[in-house]
């Protein structure tokens, strides 16, 4: 049997006979010839089971099957989740927010079907085993499991009464479209006859290179475009000052992966191209991959005008730590090592291009569409405004995709043949490309007094920035501000500096630095309690930072909660050491630890403006619009945000219709990073709400209690004297067409940093603390964590039900890089060398939100998505200590290097 | 151009292979992702519609296991104690999507030192059964992997079924897992263990551990010095010295050799322990 002939496939009922290669993967048959892009593909590989369908009731991944084996199978896809069951998991997933980003979600749901249509009682264990092949890196899967577990429970939505939006656990209003496999992410939506793109890529860490006959490779129809053909100016780097990154590569390379090339043509051609033999010549030169070679020196410079190979190093200093160390009753030092980490998101970055009118239309996936527009305007050399951003449905992105990747490959391809196109990364090509989290090598020291009080504190760091300079400023600047951790350190001198070398490009990824700070801060506190005789927790209680405090920077601070995060883990603290001392006491094979460290986290950019604007705008037709863009990557910005201007304006969180985020459609609201969204985007839409109020109740004449319905052409507004009506079809429209309208920009009150780095750097901060139980296998140095007691200011919680879920979700992050996570440069571009956590191996977590209101954050919020992570892996560390007493200096802590340390302890 | 045969009769794909140039496929849960392209590259035969290839049966000396069983099927199959090893081994391989595509025969030819299902397989001393256009033949399977991604299969071969004596199918066994996380994971060291007991001895025992060498590796001296010893002393009298000179493992990015030898130790020991009515730990 030749791939000739008519193969016949059964897809949720409905026959199809396809003219295909018999081994194509069943994924691509799927998604691209029959149009289910329900089925999501993140690997290729089997490693993350996205693509999870049933055959013949059995969940296989689509990507590992060939046609052939499908035929004459009934194929079940997200689609065709229709029987009770089906629907009963859709609508648990919606209640219990399972989906966050919502990429896995359709695997998740296809692998929970079969296991419950055939055993509807399954208990946890079952469904745990059922989830285990596929990942998720948003949720830490305690809401999936739940949601499973769940699946007989009634259906009662929560809602929320008009002015009683904030703090009400709505389930995301986004949430639909991804539980019943409709999302539109990067790769699922493109024009008829688009163009595939692919790229040619460095396979050298650094090499000079020169192209052969291109003209000769290149098959009829396809186009290859290389940095000659780019028409702007080739660089780009998110930070403007620093940016020195070309999109395509000219003359040399200085990192793996870094693109030399870009092919375009007819799919079924380009597809099949064999790209390892494009015309390219690499001289390879030898790279630079260590710290000390390139401080050492002599060191060849990766960019000439940075001297030492160091991007920047960030500095804060106060006191005279150096005097206060000398005499201090307890001191102690750590030095900690962290490796690259990979953001790991299941959806690879993918999008697509086309024109409209002359406006070059990119919509790809994206955590920052405004700056995507500026620097893709810039390399190709066109206005802003002839480049429109639509941000896709985002598979995922928790920092790296911040940084532009296709899109002026998208955008030049668009832009030089006239035609749509469209890209989709590789796993392989996503994970060597793409920014990771900085390793970092630091150094720290600090003293106590004998009163356990802190008296002093150094710390020293070099953080691997890589080829390109991309966030390693931030990074370099947010760690010496955070290095002291919420506590009250008046004696302090930190650097950290960023350096190149030909690794990947160390970004931003979830805290900037300040979660391998934490690990050197809250490892080394635990020494020095330890070694003082003082309780792990109290002695972060005596010196927690309260109201009126100053910070390291001098900044004094109010609605300061990391006091009452710790309170809150006082009892818990109490229990897990008594629990913990008693099964010892009866176990030797295993030993259980308990570990505390703590948070907190500047939110938005240090120190330099970073504003969002919200516009609100009432049709005639009586419709009110948010114009909302923060791009929601799973966080839950597109709820949170509606949240607080229902409130601010006071009507239901239904009365308002969410257009965007589109750089078309919807003011800057800045990129999703920095756990900036809810408190700036959110303050900004609270003004918009506040203003467009009060133009109403001015107009009504109506008094601060009045309550607004938004009704077929008009408004109703009524207070306890009576009603008026606004008729909006009398009124004359703005130029967006809205008939009433208000727009507000909100930029935190934040002050530059002196030399010292004393100022300002953040207006808002939400803190928090962590609480670890682990078991140890001292035969194995495997690590199983039981338990992790979350506490966090949140300020108010605006959605309580979100708020648990980033929790959730960061815990999930946090024990990936303190036990697993990895990546190695040219060896782990892959989701099964490089691991991230999978449904077995999280914790049960036990979530409790403080509220202590912070006096800028609307409602008194404060931000959350990167305080949840970063407390985590330190309070693991500390557990395994306290367990078995390993100091684990390198991360992560796998088995062999527990053992290690096991033994070094002498235990 | 990607070609594909998908023929239904063991005849068919024996003369199919004999022209030569061909993988053969059934899984392909090693196959895909060994390629980014969105079509199996090259010329493959589809060895799933083979009749005959599939499921498992006892037979007159044993028990067969087809070439195409997949690891649900094993999972799934009544056998008898001395299979627990390869069940627990099943429920390791992958996740269940990769357990109902990859079968026993892709696990042995893709001849990884990591293979789950290679450990308990050598403790049964199970023999692979070979076809071509030739004939037939039958190899112990230490000796069809001949090295890390090696087999003994030569050009038109194909592996048809992998039998189990009906001698070594006796006994009760374990098998353990060491990996980094829970699911989805390849094993930093396996092991395998089947203790056969008579009035409290060791009768016959076998021992096998993966991912420490370049093939996994049956510890046929160290399980000479245990054999007709009180099983209650096995896990105890395990010679420490005869593992790690039996093993060579490597330095990679999931562990140091020396962690490997010494978890393959511990291992050992717990699965005999398990087998032996003692405690872990």
């Amino acid at each position: 049997m030749k791939d000739t002939g008519a193969i016949r496939l059964t897809v949720n009922g409905a026959r199809h006979d396809m003219i295909a290669p018999p081994g194509r993967r069943l994924s691509a048959v799927l998604r691209e010839d029959l149009g289910l892009t329900g089925t999501k593909v993140g690997c290729d590989a089997g490693d993350c089971g996205a693509c999870t369908v049933l055959l013949d009731a059995e969940p296989v991944c689509a990507c590992l099957t060939p046609l052939a084996r499908a035929a004459g199978g009934e194929i079940t896809t997200v689609e065709g989740l229709t029987d009770e069951t089906g629907t009963r998991l859709k609508a648990a997933f919606l209640r219990h927010g399972a989906a966050q980003c919502g990429i896995c979600t359709p695997g998740m749901l296809m692998a929970a079907a079969a296991l419950l249509r055939r055993d509807p009682s399954s208990d946890r264990a079952a469904v745990e085993d059922a989830l285990g092949g596929v990942l998720c890196r948003c949720t830490g899967y305690a809401k999936i499991v739940d949601a499973v577990l769940d699946v007989a429970g009634q259906d009662r939505p929560v809602t929320a009464a008009t002015g009683a939006a904030v703090g009400a656990a709505i389930p995301r209003l986004d949430g639909g479209p991804k539980v019943d496999g409709t999302e539109s992410y990067g790769a699922d939506l493109f024009p008829a006859g688009a163009l595939l793109v692919r790229v040619v890529r460095s396979p050298h860490f650094a090499a000079r290179f020169a192209f052969g006959d291109i003209a000769a490779w290149a098959p009829e129809g396809v186009r290859v475009f290389t940095a000659a053909d780019l028409p702007g100016e080739n660089r780009f780097g998110t930070i403007p000052p620093f940016a020195d990154q070309p999109a395509l590569a000219e003359g040399c390379v200085r990192m793996r992966g870094e693109v030399v090339a870009v092919v375009a043509g007819p799919p079924e051609v380009v597809e099949g191209l064999d790209l390892d033999r494009f015309p390219v010549e690499w001289m390879p030169e030898p790279p630079i991959l260590t710290l000390d070679d390139a401080r050492a020196a002599g060191a060849v410079q990766l960019h000439g005008s940075r001297e030492g190979n160091i991007l920047i190093a960030g500095r804060v200093r106060c006191g005279d730590p150096g005097a206060a160390l000398d005499g201090a009753e307890v001191v102690a030092e750590v030095a900690i090592e962290t490796p690259f980490v990979e953001h790991a998101y299941i959806e690879p970055e993918a999008g697509a291009a086309w024109m409209e009118g002359g406006v070059l239309v990119i919509r790809a996936c994206t955590q920052a569409p405004m700056m995507d527009r500026d620097d893709t305007a810039r390399l190709l050399g066109l206005p802003p405004e002839r480049v429109r951003i639509i941000p896709a449905a985002t598979g995922g992105g928790f920092g790296s995709k911040l940084d532009i990747t296709l899109q002026p490959y998208l955008g030049l391809v668009t832009l030089k043949t006239g035609r749509p196109c469209r890209m989709v990364y590789t796993r392989r090509e996503s994970m060597a490309s793409t920014t990771k989290r900085h390793p970092a090598r630091l150094r720290a020291r600090a003293a106590a007094d004998a009163a356990g009080r802190l008296v002093a504190m150094t710390v020293d760091g070099d953080f691997d920035t890589g080829a390109y300079a991309s966030w390693g400023p931030t990074v370099a600047v947010r760690v010496p501000v955070h290095a002291s951790g919420p506590f009250r350190v008046p004696n302090y001198h930190a650097e950290a500096r960023a350096v190149h070398t030909n690794n990947p490009i160390g970004g931003a990824f979830r805290g900037f630095g300040v979660p391998q700070a934490a690990i050197l801060q809250e490892t080394l506190f635990d020494d020095l309690a330890i070694r003082g005789g003082f309780d792990r927790l109290a002695f972060r209680r005596v010196n927690a930072l309260r109201d009126g405090d100053r910070t390291v920077c001098g900044q004094r601070l109010q609605g300061v909660g990391i006091g009452a995060c710790l309170d809150a883990l006082a009892e818990p603290w109490r229990d897990a050491l008594a629990r913990a001392e008693a099964f010892n006491a009866a176990h030797g094979g295993v030993r259980r630890g308990v570990g505390v460290a703590s948070c907190w986290y500047g939110c938005g950019n240090t120190a330099l403006p970073n504003p969002s604007t919200i516009r609100l705008g009432v049709t005639a037709e009586g419709r009110i619009r948010l114009h909302q863009g923060a791009t929601d990557i799973g966080q839950g910005a597109n709820t949170v945000i509606a949240q607080i201007c229902a409130d601010a304006l006071g009507v239901a969180v239904a009365d308002l219709d969410l257009v965007g985020p589109d750089t078309a459609l919807t003011p800057d609201c800045g990129k999703t990073s920095a756990s900036r969204q809810t408190y700036i985007t959110g303050k900004a839409a609270e003004m918009a709400g506040r203003a467009l109020r009060a133009r109403i109740l001015a107009m009504t004449n109506m008094g601060e209690d009045a309550v607004i319905r938004p009704e077929p052409g008009a408004l109703r507004v009524s207070d306890g004297r009576g009603e008026r009506r606004i008729d909006l079809v009398a009124l004359e429209p703005d130029g967006n067409g809205y008939v009433l309208a208000a727009e507000e920009s909100y930029d935190p009150p934040t002050g530059a940093l002196d030399e010292s780095g004393q100022g300002v750097p953040y207006a808002v901060y939400g803190y928090g603390a962590q609480m670890a139980e682990v078991e140890v296998d001292m035969g194995l140095g495997t690590v199983k964590v039981r338990r992790i007691t979350a506490a966090h200011d949140v300020g108010r919680a605006i959605n309580p039900a979100l708020a648990e879920g980033q929790i959730e979700g960061g815990i999930a992050q946090g024990l990936g890089l303190a036990l697993m996570e990895e990546f190695v440069p040219g060896r782990t571009e892959n989701l099964h060398d490089y691991l991230i956590p999978t449904v077995g191996d999280m914790p049960e977590i036990r979530s409790i939100l403080i509220e202590v209101p912070d006096p800028e954050g609307p409602f008194g919020a404060k931000g959350l998505g990167e305080h949840v992570l970063i407390p985590t892996a330190p309070a693991i560390l500390n557990a395994i200590r306290h367990a078995c007493g390993a100091r684990i200096t390198r991360l992560p802590a796998r088995p062999d290097r527990v053992l290690a340390a096991m033994r070094e302890a002498g235990r | 151009m990607a070609d594909q045969a998908r023929p239904e009769t063991l005849r068919e794909a024996l003369a199919i292979l004999s022209d030569g140039g061909r993988v053969a496929a059934a899984g392909c849960t090693d196959l895909f992702p060994a390629t980014e392209s969105q079509t199996l590259p090259g010329a493959v035969l589809d060895l799933t519609a083979v009749s005959g290839l599939r499921g498992i049966s006892a037979t007159a000396r044993g028990w067969r296991i087809g070439a195409t069983t997949t690891w649900t099927d094993v999972l799934r199959a009544d056998l008898p104690p001395a299979f627990d090893m390869l069940k627990q081994a099943a429920r390791e391989i992958g996740s269940v999507q990769i357990q109902n595509a990859g079968t026993v025969a892709g696990n042995l030819c893709n001849a990884s030192p990591a293979a789950d299902g290679v450990p308990p397989l050598l403790a049964l001393e199970a023999e692979v059964e070979i076809a071509s256009v030739n004939g037939a033949r039958r190899l112990p399977l230490a000796r069809f992997i001949a090295g890390p991604r090696r087999t003994a299969l030569r050009p038109g071969e194909l592996v048809t079924a992998v039998h189990v004596p009906m001698d070594t199918g006796k006994g009760r066994s374990r098998f353990l897992k060491l990996g980094a996380r829970r699911y989805l994971v390849i094993s930093i060291v396996s092991v395998a263990a089947r203790v056969v007991e008579t009035d409290g001895v060791a009768e016959a025992l076998a021992l096998a551990v993966g991912a420490c060498s370049p093939v996994p590796l049956r510890l046929t001296e160290v399980e000479r010095a245990l054999a007709g010893r009180p099983v209650g002393e096995l896990a105890e009298a395990l010679d420490v010295g005869a593992v790690h000179a039996a093993l060579s493992p490597i330095d990679d990015v999931r562990a140091e050799a020396a962690y490997r030898r010494e978890a393959a130790v511990t291992l050992l020991r717990r699965a005999l322990a398990d087998l032996t009515g003692q405690g872990r730990r």
